[in-house]
């Protein structure tokens, strides 16, 4: 048994800032403080810095620095794609097309769009995995579709989406097409052209940056009412004195992601599917939850027959590891997670889901000690549960 | 969010599992979360004397059938009709809001094995 230390495996709910970035980010603090906007001398360093930062994500991107605007976290970046875009388009309709399995972020705003502001939401169903069929996005569009939004990867089952076949139909029929790319960045190609989106959002905090910035890609030429009005900031879409340490820091990180991407990617896939192999041969009535393929380099989440997501995440816990689940006694929402049900998945099945989100600093040794002890927290939690005895006799 | 107590009874719960024929049976689901539990209790000489049970549900429901199960184990029939969800709560060093209802649910589950009891013998029913 190894002796017992912190493992962290909850990468998608935030990652550490790397020391890299602190470095990057420091000076414009104390140092080159100045407002970017400000006309003297000193303003220079700043006002350099935010313009590097964001030629840097627009390089990512393959997108023109005019269509990078800086938001404070990847949650108002959404706010603004689908606020921004429905209102400038308002006119014109008032239909949005979504899915069943966005984050709140995009679902509840969507929600209030259309409860606040007439306008109706088609929840495009997905399929037992999680993914869409871009054909169902084509048939669900009508003369009054002003937008549709389907995020790039989901947060709860890492399921990645068909970005390009939707965007290539939104295209077509010169719908603007929004896409939650914040599990995404720092993990999956990001190239706008070829995913064929017209708004994107990305979190810093996701790609171990810091929590309180966020990017919302906007493509020339797409409708957008500003939603933060004052000062003309971010080419006059969302105004606010630009926090320059944190976005050069998020850039900076950004650029950090992109630069190894490759063997990074393909180190987490490996420890990946360690962890998916392990658990799946340990327990018994253990399934995974999102696409076996398509699914995030990092993302290994489970749903365990008889047993309650929080109670499984208290006892990592006290075994020293930090993970995530979807149930309603984390979250304090009433009812299993909307995705788990969205894929179909029976409510007290849903109940016992557990989501591990790997990271840079994760090896092999950690994902050895979850196989370790994750199999007798199970079976404890199931000695004591009424429902798996019920499935065994 | 938990304290010391709460989570030496979700470690190691006391009295779990089932009787074979018991006196009463009690089996309740929070509306809240979906959490379950079911009770079964032994009663002899208007005492409960054996008491045992099984929880679906987050630590605090887990740690709340636990205490709640040791607050009434050789007790009169009386104290466990009045335990409290706020008797489980406090026992356990207190639980957030948010998580009273599985407190609750453990002192209910048990009333509902009371009551399965009082049904098959009506002459131990208190009377008034």
């Amino acid at each position: 048994m190894q002796k017992a230390r912190f493992i962290y495996l909850d990468h998608a709910a935030t990652t550490a800032v790397d020391p890299r970035v602190v470095e990057a980010m420091l000076p414009y603090f104390t140092e080159a403080y100045s407002n970017p906007s400000s006309p003297y001398r000193f303003a220079e360093r700043a006002r350099t810095a935010l313009r590097e930062a964001r030629a840097k994500v627009a390089e990512i991107l393959g997108a023109k620095p005019l269509e990078i605007i800086f938001t404070s976290c990847g949650t108002e970046s959404d706010n603004l794609a689908l606020r921004g875009v429905a209102f400038a388009s308002r006119k014109r309709g008032n239909h949005i097309i979504t899915t069943p399995i966005e984050h709140h972020a995009v679902g509840h705003t969507c929600e209030q769009l259309e409860r606040e502001f007439g306008f109706r939401v088609t929840y495009v169903p997905v399929d037992r995995w999680g993914l869409v069929d871009p054909d169902d996005i084509g048939r669900a569009i009508s003369p009054q579709t002003v937008l549709i939004s389907v995020m790039y990867a989901n947060n709860e089952i890492g399921t990645i989406e068909p970005i390009a076949e939707i965007g290539k139909i939104a295209r077509a029929k010169g719908i603007p097409f929004h896409t939650d790319a914040v599990q995404a960045g720092g993990s999956l190609n990001l190239r706008v052209d070829e995913l064929k989106v017209d708004l994107l959002a990305l979190s810093g905090h996701k790609f171990y940056a810091p929590k309180g910035v966020g990017v919302l890609y906007v493509r020339e030429g797409t409708p957008l009412l500003p939603m933060q009005t004052g000062g003309g900031q971010e080419h006059h879409l969302r105004a606010g004195t630009e926090n320059v340490p944190y976005i050069v820091g998020l850039a900076k990180a950004l650029e950090l992601a992109y630069e190894g991407l490759e063997s990074e990617v393909t180190r987490l896939t490996a420890l990946r599917e360690r962890l998916i192999r392990g658990i799946l041969e340990r327990i018994p009535d253990a399934y995974l939850t999102g696409h076996p393929v398509h699914r995030l380099p990092n993302s290994a989440s489970f749903v365990f027959a008889g047993v309650e997501g929080e109670s499984i995440l208290l006892q990592l816990d006290l075994a020293g590891v930090a993970a995530s689940s979807g149930s309603a006694c984390t979250s304090g929402a009433e009812g299993p997670s909307h995705v788990l049900t969205a894929i179909g998945l029976e409510a007290n099945l849903a109940r016992g889901s557990l989501r591990l989100t790997l990271g840079r600093e994760n090896t092999a040794d950690d994902v050895d000690y979850v196989l370790e002890v994750l199999p007798g927290i199970v079976r404890k939690l199931r000695e004591i549960s009424p429902i798996y005895a019920a499935r065994a006799s | 969010m938990y304290s010391e107590i709460l989570i030496e009874h979700f470690s190691n719960p006391r009295n779990v599992g089932v009787i074979e024929n018991p006196d009463g049976y009690g089996k309740l689901s929070s509306p809240v979360c979906g959490d379950l539990m079911e009770i079964y209790i032994k009663v002899e000489d208007g005492r409960i004397a054996d008491i045992k049970y099984r929880t679906f549900g987050c630590a605090a429901a887990i740690a709340s059938s636990s205490i709640a199960s040791e607050m009434v184990k050789g007790q009169p029939l009386e104290v466990a009709a009045k335990l409290t969800d706020e008797d489980v709560a406090a026992a356990l060093g207190g639980l957030p809001e948010a998580k009273m209802h599985c407190s609750n649910l453990a002192a209910s589950a048990l009333h509902l094995a009371l009551e399965d009891y009082y049904q098959k013998h009506p002459e131990a029913r208190p009377k008034g």
